[in-house]
């Protein structure tokens, strides 16, 4: 079993919820798991829905896989304005590289 | 009864090493009247299990469905999703470009539907859906209190999705029940040449004839979702000859799935009264009710792959060219999964449920499907305190689809 992969969720005007995942789950997977509703992901990951949606703190935006055009297209879908370092949560998978990754939750996911 | 020449000869096939045998006909009367204890013998059996009447693979379990489902790469599509393998047997109809397609060339089909499905585009549509629902809805009302009942499968069901669905591709008015029909034949064909298919394909000429024609630009109201396919086609991300293939994928699957959807839903919530009480009691669970009642009682109950390459998975190889059916409906009640997989609950959150399927070839018209349960299930809450079965419901056996015949119920008025 390798390590977990830790990492933060800022809800808006809300305290820090510090979570733990697994290598290769996506942050969306661990977060609706572990009964977090500021993701809701009710596509179950596919890439869907648009409401997995978080804003990626910028010391980590560089860090993440680059956008693929469905994810593009899905982040013009979401509920809450479109940043910059707006992802879709359900695309961003765990690795060792994003021990300590941290994102800002929106105010809706729907 | 009679079988292709090819699932014959799979039938023959000796039980490979290693896999269970598990003796079900997952496409018998019997089976699909009531699946759930052959579902948990498969899943108990092991991951992956043979089914020696077909000669097929198969899995029940939420973990491997999901992965199956997942490594589209490995686990084709272009080889057909039902039981007939397209590279030994003709399609029953002209290959689907996108369900029945592998990348690249369903990448740029999924994607021309993916964004005329899109939330952004159902929200657009969101306003003309709620009046409509809220126009059936009331009709449904004053009906149920002359009658005293009343069947929500023809009534409402049946009703509803061939409406709003049908409009926002901009279809005509004329001869949507030949939707149905089409729908019916096309998840029958998912299935072996048994009874259902062929008793279902007795109507296929005329049926076919009027689809197609149906799927001319000329036929679609412009603007529509059916025309925005064509617009795709203006755009050069498809061609003008694909076009008409796509219109007919949104005709096959948009509505005979959400008619089950609503009927199963409203199945459940009657069965389960206490879930209903809480749905009354605050109808903006709807949508969540909607998506338990997908997880619970799943509208498309099951899709094949073919393996392209030899498949490790759970401990042993599935040789390539391999049929392998994944039960999606099985998955979903998967107690390594779901924690209390039989017990239906509006509150549950059953994210990443099979239901839609997962990956590349996931429902893409889910938005749709969803918008459309949440706004039944919502009007009904509001305007219903207790729903409650007036007769024993009747099943209309498909191949593929939980369908309801009949569902006939009390309405008390809030």
């Amino acid at each position: 079993m390798t390590k977990p992969i830790s990492f933060t969720l800022i809800p808006p005007g809300g305290d820090a919820i510090d979570l733990q995942g697994q290598e290769g789950h996506s942050v969306m997977q661990t977060a609706v798991a572990q009964g977090i509703t500021g993701i809701v992901g009710e596509c179950g990951g596919s890439a869907m829905c648009a409401t997995c949606h978080v804003y990626v703190d910028d010391a980590w935006r560089d860090k993440l896989a680059p956008l693929l055009a469905t994810e593009e297209e899905m982040l013009e879908c979401t509920s809450s304005e479109r940043r910059p370092e707006s992802r879709l949560s359900c695309q961003i998978r765990l690795t060792a590289a994003l021990d300590g990754l941290v994102l800002r939750l929106p105010e809706t996911q729907q | 009864m009679s079988t292709s020449p090819s699932s014959q000869a799979a039938a023959d096939t000796m039980a490979p090493d290693g896999v269970p045998v598990v003796d079900v006909d997952p496409f018998s009367d019997a089976f699909l009247t009531d699946p759930y204890a052959d579902h948990e013998r498969m899943r108990e059996a092991g991951p992956i299990v043979w089914i020696p009447r077909y000669g097929i693979y198969a899995s029940a379990r939420y973990q491997e469905v999901r992965a199956i489902l997942n490594d589209h790469a490995t686990y084709i599509s272009s080889a057909g999703v039902g039981l007939a393998d397209f590279n030994k047997e003709t399609p029953f109809r002209p290959k689907s470009l996108i369900l029945e397609a592998d990348p690249p060339d369903h990448t740029r089909a999924r994607s021309v539907l993916a964004r005329i499905l899109s939330p952004k585009t159902v929200m657009q549509v969101r306003a003309t859906f709620a009046a409509e629902a809220e126009t059936l809805l009331d009709r449904v009302m004053q009906k149920a209190a002359a009658q005293g009942s009343v069947d929500v499968i023809k009534d409402l069901a049946e009703v509803y999705p061939l409406k709003v669905f049908p409009d926002a591709v901009g279809l005509e008015a004329e001869g949507r029940e030949m939707l149905l029909l089409y729908g019916n034949m096309i998840f029958n064909a998912f299935g072996p040449r048994n009874e259902l298919l062929m008793k279902a394909a007795e109507k296929v000429k005329p049926l076919t004839q009027w689809i197609m024609d149906h799927c001319r630009r000329e036929m679609l109201a412009p603007g529509g979702f059916g025309d925005m396919i064509y617009q795709a086609a203006e755009a050069g991300e498809i061609s003008f000859d694909e076009a008409p293939l796509l219109v007919r994928s949104f005709l096959s699957a948009g509505v005979d799935t959400t008619v089950n959807g609503i009927g199963n839903a409203l199945l459940c919530l009657a069965q389960h009264p206490e879930q209903y009480a809480r749905l009354h009691a605050d109808p903006s669970l709807a949508r969540a009710a909607f998506e338990e009642a997908l997880r619970y009682e799943s509208a498309v109950q099951t899709f094949f792959r073919t393996t392209s390459i030899d498949a490790p998975i759970a401990g042993i190889t599935i040789p390539a060219g391999s049929k392998v059916l994944t039960f999606l409906a099985a998955a979903n009640r998967d107690p390594r999964h779901w924690p209390d997989p039989d017990r239906f609950d509006i509150e549950r959150r059953p994210t990443g449920h099979m239901a839609f399927g997962s990956g590349i070839h996931g429902c893409v018209g889910q938005v749709v499907a969803r918008l459309e349960g949440e706004l039944i299930l919502g009007g009904i809450a509001r305007r219903v305190k207790r729903l409650s079965l007036a007769g024993e419901p009747t099943r209309r056996l498909n191949n593929t689809l939980r369908a309801l015949g009949a569902l006939q119920l009390q309405l008390e008025p809030a």
